[in-house]
This record gives structure tokens, C-alpha cells and sequence, in this order.
């Protein structure tokens, strides 16, 4: 296949990963403004920070309330990082990518493009932000559904999986990297439990409380947590998770062509650490010093996967 | 879709019966759903000078267009004439020119024509075909009288409306067509790539490798690019993709570079190489004219294609096609007045309000005039860029169209429409496709048909004999 066309389903289904943690980081934002409107600011600014866009909304505005990070992080055309701004992307990618696209995953990006184009083309007020959320949810529910469903599991299907996985990957690092200080230890011992606020938003951001609960019980502790985002391989958007399928995806590719490369190298190296890693050992190398680690690590894996497959001359 | 003494013609006799039991508000709700669906397929165009993000739906007519078997018979005939003149021709102006040297066509006409590439003097192309693909623009003005009103021998369009336009008539009203015999169309992807590799150059080992080459996502007709790779199963690939490699263009691909043997390249002539021509292009791939002229690649259609089918050359045809193929011509030509002509100038000029003209390598109706449907102010402004230009210039006299039904909310109404059936040709045979694409003009009374001025499309139906 064209190596453009590799790079543009990889970067079609990382646009489409990073509109959908953008809803969620949003979700849990709100929720804690509704809740505990005292530590509003503070979340939002936090939440703005993971999606990398904390520079861009100083430039314009000089109070982090609900309203305007809300319009911000989702309809701003400014701001690189809104939802519009991804979902025009992701559908520029497609569009770039037709002719490896399946029919129904095709329509099912177009429809989603043309579903959040109505959707946010007004503000959304706070009643209708869950329903807003819900919708962008949906709408990447379809277009992965549509993937899962009737793609070929050939080298295009490893490019669609390896830009999501990359982006999870680098999405669930990031709310640690904003959020590490929690789970220190100098603030909650390990083994003690968090205070309520504090692991609610990390769990919300990820959508999985209840999951958590499944695996761990009632009680939370940092080093639960820590270890859930990070070494869980049965929860979808934990590091080592994410590591183990783009590691899987690139050794098809390497399979497929019969070429080895240095890309593969790295995710097998990047799935081993996780794989055989442990929380308390990341502890006490230090957490924040591990996850910059990994954002490292993770960033040079994508751009040597682009090197490698050629997406651009 | 009526004869003479408002009787129903006889192709359209079937369809007739079945929307007379039809409840028109089914038919209504169907034009609806036929929108959804083109919206969500993205069977979209980009409108050259608004927002980039506009992408428009050409309308759509649930009424098809009906050509019976005899009538197909006697236009493919001629078209098949008219396309073998025009291949012929385009080899002789590159070659030895016998037909300026005959005196049938000026010498004046091809040597200031920007459209004559100098580059290609001399150069055979694979095959010997020039133009490989061919959008014949048909008009009809009474029972047996077809019109060629435009040739598009470089890079005709639309066939990707021929063969979604069926594909929704298919999927809206399948009862039409267990109770009607129509010819499918759906073979011309294969036939496509069939005739394209069949122009594959000697250098080429084993199967051809097919490519179709786009300027990309932001082009008015990318969907159409990207619709026919896709049904190919050919790689869709822009100039940045391309390169040199040892004196064939290859494509860069995940696991290397990959040569490619026929290119079905929707770029226009001047952007294709800025070595050769514009060098500003960023569409094209540096050098690919010289890989082209040494028998590395099939370009199609082949670079200088457009001198057949400039709007000055046009008026020439009847001679053309008389002088390659010894025949008179099966098709007729609209009468056309060169306003580089002083004596046809001056006819022009007085004539303004009846006549239709337009730019001689003007496209998708910009830059013309329809006399009929202009205001007196308009007529004026006109005037003058005549008077300033004429040798850019032709007229012709509109021409009284037949009209076909469509489906409005005060039920059929007739509309003009023209006809662009589609052309493919190898060195050992030309396919047509039964139908092609119709254009309609969506308002009453009018002639322009172009997507690019609103006009809609309908489905095409050719009769089974």
C-alpha cells in the first residue's frame, strides 16, 4: 500500500481516539465542576493541560470556568484540539484514504463528521453537554464498530489499530503525567485510601470506575490505581494494554512484509517493560519520572513507524 | 419524454404505465432518501471559489432518461466515428501534420494554440492512442437529430454520477427494473481497467500496475478520483507519491518504491511535470515527461490531448472526422461562428440576445454567455471582453432542445438536458457504456446543464434490444 496512504489511516484513527478522550477528559471536568464547584477551576485547568491546549486558551481567555472551556474543547475552529478541529482532520484523513477504506467504515466517518458538525454548531448549554458527549462517544463507536467489523485484517487494519493505540497510550500517559501528584506517596501513603474527588476524575477520564471496582473491591489506593492505568492489560486503556496491541501490529507488519524494523524493536521493548513491570517498582523509582519515561518512548515509537513505512518522502 | 401530438415516445411507454399507478408522494419521500443517500456516500463536489469546506450534492432527478435500443445503436455508431477521428488526428498533429498540409484545417489554429504541445512532437504513445477515455457531450433536437456539442478529449468527468445515479435507482425503485429491460452499466470499472492496461508500455512485466493520479482532496472532482481507483482496486496517488527510479515512475508505498505502467492521471496537462511545463506544480512529478517520452509510462490520456478538443478546433470536425475515416459524419456538429473571423464577428456581435458563446478553452460553463437568458446588462458587459478578445471566443445558435421529464412537487415537468456518454479506448477495441451521464438544467426554460451553475443529473437508461 501507498505509504501515504499508511500514514493517513494512521492519523485518521488517532484524530478519531483523540476526539473521544477529549469528551471523556470533558466528562470528568464537568462532573467535578457540578460537584465540587470550589475545585472547578483547578479541574479545568488540569483537563485543558492533558489535551495539550492550556497555552492556547490562556491566549484567549483569563478564567477557566465551565462555559468556556466547554466551547473551547469542543467547537473553538481556533483551537487545534477541539473536537471540530480533530473530527474535520480525521475526515480529511479518510477522504485522503477512501480507496482503503471499507464502504460502511467510510460512512460511517462521514456521518459522524456530519453528525458533530450539526451538533456543535451552536454552544452547548450545560443541560445538553451529557447528551453532546454522548453523541461524540457514539458517533467513534460507529466508525470503530464499522473498522471491527468489515475491515480486512491486512496491513491497513495494523495502521488504524497502531494510531489508536498510540494516541490511548499517549492519552491515559498524559492524565497521569497532570495528575501523578495524587498518587504520590508524600500525599496518600500507599495502601491508604484516596479521597473521593481525587481518584473519581482519573477514573472517570478513563471511563472505568466500575471496572476498577470489579478488580479491586471498594477500596481505592494509589497504588491500585497506578497500577490499573498503567500494567492492567485487561483494561483497554491502560499502558501496558496499549503496548501489547501495538506491538502485535507491528509484528504482523513485520510478518506481512517480511522486513524487520527498528519500529518493532521498540514496541517489543516498550511491551516487555510493561509487561514484567511492577507498581511498586515504579513507585519507587518514582512515578512521574516513569510516566515521562513512557510519553518519551511512545512519541519516538510513532515517529520511527513513520520512518519506517514511509508515510511521507 | 412526449412525441408529437403529446403521445408518450415509446422508450418511455413502460415507465409511463408504472408511475401512473405510482402515488406521487412515495415518489417524493424516495427523492428525499436518494438525497440522504448521496450526502452520506459523500458523493459531494467542491465549488472552485467558495469556502473550502463546501461541499455541494448535485442534484439528483428520479425520473431516468430513456434511450431505446435503435436510437443507442445509431449514436454509438457515430460516437465510435467521431473518437477513432479525433485518435487519428491528434497522431497526424503530432506527427506529420498531412491535414494542415491538405489545407482542411488552418495552420494558424494549432501553431497559436496553447493547447498544442511541442513537447509532444514526435512521441508515440503506447499503443498509439492519445485519447483513452472520451466524455462525448450529445444534444438531441428532434427524433433522429443528435448534436455533438462538445468532444472533452483530455479529462471528461462525471462518469462516477453514471454509476451511482444507477446504483440509487437500483437501490429506490428495484421493481423498475425487474418490469423494464435496462443495459447495465456497472461493467465500466472492469472494462476501465482493462483498456488501461491494455495501453500498458512495452516495459511493462507482467500484470499492468494501474494508478490513478489526483491533485488531491481539495479538487472539485476527488470524489469522482477516489470512486474510481477504489472500484478499480488501483492505488490512488498525488504527485508527492511519485518519483523517478531508474527511468520509470514509481510509487512510495510502505515497503518501498513500486513502478507504475499506465496512469490514468486527472491532472491538467500544464501541472503534470514542472520540469516541462508549469513550473510551479505541486500536482505533478518532476521529470515524467521524459520517462513518458522514452516508453516508461502510459500517461492517459496522453499530454496534448486538448488540441482536439478545443472549442476552436470544434468547428473543424466535419472535416476531421471526413478526412481520417473517408466517411461523411454519422453525428452532426452545431453550427459555429469563430469570432477570430471578422465576417462571423460582425454576425456575432448582432446577434448577441440568440446566441450562446463562450470561451474557447473555457470549461464547466464559466466565462460563457446565454444570449437568451442573459439581461441587456449583461449582454453589454460581454460585449466588450468580445470586442477586447475575439479570437477566444465562439457562438453558436441555441439550439431547441428536447426536453425530458423530471419529478417536481407540481408533478413532471419538462427540462433540457444534454447527454455525456462514456469512451474507452484500447488499441483493439472501443467500449462504450450504454447511457452515460444525463445533465439537467434544474430550471425551467433553461439551457445551462453544468453542476457547476446548479444544474442536476438523472439516471440513463439504454433499453435491452
Amino acid at each position: 500500500m501507498l505509504g501515504k496512504t499508511a500514514g493517513g489511516l494512521f492519523w485518521m484513527f488517532r484524530y478519531l481516539e483523540r476526539s473521544e478522550n477529549n469528551a471523556r477528559l470533558l466528562d470528568a471536568g464537568f462532573r467535578i465542576a457540578l460537584t465540587r464547584s470550589a475545585s472547578a477551576s483547578e479541574e479545568w485547568k488540569s483537563v485543558l493541560k492533558t489535551t495539550g491546549a492550556v497555552t492556547e486558551y490562556d491566549a484567549q481567555h483569563n478564567v477557566y470556568e465551565s462555559r468556556k472551556v466547554i466551547d473551547f474543547l469542543l467547537r473553538d475552529p481556533a483551537n487545534p484540539s477541539s473536537v471540530i478541529s480533530i473530527m474535520k482532520v480525521a475526515r480529511d484523513n479518510a477522504r485522503l484514504v477512501r480507496t482503503a477504506l471499507t464502504r460502511e467504515v467510510w460512512e460511517a466517518t462521514n456521518e459522524a463528521w456530519m453528525t458533530l458538525k450539526d451538533l456543535l454548531d451552536r454552544p452547548i448549554v450545560e443541560q445538553d453537554l451529557p447528551d453532546a458527549l454522548g453523541t461524540i462517544r457514539k458517533q467513534n463507536a460507529l466508525v470503530r464498530g464499522a473498522t471491527h467489523g468489515t475491515m480486512m485484517r491486512n496491513d491497513g487494519y495494523c495502521f488504524t489499530q497502531l494510531g489508536t493505540y498510540l494516541e490511548r497510550a499517549d492519552n491515559t500517559a498524559r492524565i497521569l503525567d497532570v495528575k501523578y501528584y495524587m498518587l504520590l506517596p508524600s500525599i496518600a501513603q500507599i495502601g491508604s485510601s484516596l479521597d473521593n474527588v481525587q481518584w473519581e476524575t482519573i477514573l472517570r477520564s478513563v471511563s472505568a470506575q466500575r471496572a476498577y471496582h470489579w478488580m479491586n473491591g471498594p477500596q481505592v489506593t494509589a497504588a491500585n490505581i497506578a497500577d490499573f492505568l498503567i500494567l492492567q492489560r485487561q483494561m483497554p486503556r491502560s499502558l501496558a494494554y496499549c503496548a501489547q496491541q501495538s506491538h502485535e501490529s507491528l509484528r504482523f507488519l513485520q510478518e506481512e512484509y517480511d522486513a524487520e524494523h527498528e519500529s518493532c524493536r521498540l514496541a517489543r521493548s516498550l511491551h516487555q517493560r510493561l509487561k514484567t513491570g511492577d507498581i511498586n517498582a515504579i513507585f519507587e523509582e518514582g512515578l512521574h519520572e516513569f510516566i515521562e519515561d513512557f510519553l518519551i518512548r511512545n512519541s519516538t515509537l510513532a515517529a520511527r513507524i513513520e520512518q519506517d513505512y514511509r508515510f511521507r518522502e | 419524454m412526449l412525441g408529437d401530438k403529446e403521445s408518450v415516445r415509446d422508450p418511455y411507454h413502460d415507465y409511463d404505465q408504472w408511475f401512473a399507478d405510482e402515488d406521487p408522494a412515495r415518489i417524493e419521500r424516495k427523492a428525499r432518501q436518494a438525497e440522504a443517500f448521496f450526502r452520506k456516500t459523500g458523493i459531494t463536489f467542491n465549488v472552485y471559489g467558495s469556502d473550502e469546506a463546501d461541499e455541494r450534492l448535485i442534484p439528483f432527478d428520479v425520473v431516468p432518461r430513456i434511450i431505446s435500443a435503435r436510437e443507442w445503436r445509431k449514436l454509438s455508431r457515430g460516437i465510435e466515428q467521431r473518437v477513432r477521428a479525433l485518435n487519428a488526428f491528434l497522431h497526424d498533429i503530432y506527427h506529420r501534420q498531412e491535414i494542415l498540409r491538405a489545407g482542411r484545417v488552418p495552420f494558424e489554429l494549432i501553431a497559436n494554440n496553447e493547447a498544442f504541445l511541442p513537447q509532444m512532437v514526435g512521441v508515440n504513445p503506447p499503443g498509439e492512442i492519445y485519447t483513452h477515455i472520451v466524455g462525448t457531450d450529445i444534444v438531441r433536437t428532434g427524433p433522429d437529430d443528435f448534436f455533438v456539442l462538445e468532444d472533452n478529449a483530455r479529462t471528461p468527468s462525471g462518469v462516477s454520477y453514471m454509476l451511482e445515479n444507477r446504483e440509487t435507482m437500483l437501490q429506490m425503485f428495484p421493481e423498475l427494473f425487474s418490469r423494464i429491460p435496462v443495459q447495465p452499466v456497472s461493467k465500466y470499472p472492469t472494462s476501465l481497467r482493462r483498456s488501461l492496461g491494455a495501453c500498458a508500455p512495452v516495459q511493462c512485466e507482467g500484470r499492468p500496475v494501474v494508478a490513478v493520479l489526483t491533485p488531491g482532496i481539495h479538487n472539485s472532482a476527488y470524489f469522482e478520483h477516489s470512486f474510481l481507483a477504489d472500484q478499480m482496486g488501483v492505488e490512488l496517488v498525488e504527485g508527492h507519491d511519485l518519483r523517478v527510479v531508474d527511468g520509470r515512475i514509481a510509487m512510495r508505498t510502505t515497503e518501498g518504491h513500486t513502478n507504475i505502467d499506465v496512469l490514468y492521471r486527472r491532472v491538467d496537462d500544464d501541472f503534470l511535470d514542472p520540469l516541462n511545463f508549469n513550473p510551479e506544480s505541486m500536482l505533478g512529478v518532476p521529470g515524467i515527461m521524459d520517462v513518458y517520452r522514452s516508453g516508461g509510462i502510459t500517461i492517459a490520456n496522453a499530454p496534448g490531448t486538448g488540441i482536439a478538443d478545443d472549442k476552436a478546433l470544434y468547428s473543424y470536425m466535419p472535416e476531421i472526422v471526413e478526412f481520417y475515416t473517408g466517411e461523411k459524419p454519422l453525428l452532426q456538429n452545431v453550427e459555429t461562428y469563430r469570432c477570430s473571423d471578422s465576417g462571423h464577428l460582425a454576425y456575432v456581435l448582432d446577434n448577441l440576445a440568440d446566441l450562446v458563446v463562450k470561451e474557447v478553452h473555457g470549461s464547466g460553463g464559466y466565462g460563457m454567455l446565454v444570449g437568451p437568458a442573459a439581461s441587456k446588462k449583461e449582454i453589454e458587459a460581454f460585449r466588450k471582453k468580445l470586442k477586447a478578445r475575439p479570437d477566444n471566443y465562439i457562438a453558436q445558435p441555441t439550439l431547441a432542445l428536447s426536453t425530458v421529464p423530471v419529478f417536481t412537487k407540481k408533478g413532471l415537468a419538462p427540462r433540457h438536458v444534454d447527454l455525456r456518454p462514456f469512451v474507452l479506448v484500447a488499441p483493439d477495441r472501443i467500449d462504450i457504456t450504454p447511457g452515460g451521464l444525463t445533465r439537467v438544467a434544474m430550471t425551467e426554460g433553461s439551457l445551462v446543464v453544468n453542476s457547476s451553475q446548479g444544474g442536476g443529473t438523472k439516471d440513463t437508461w439504454v433499453l435491452e434490444e
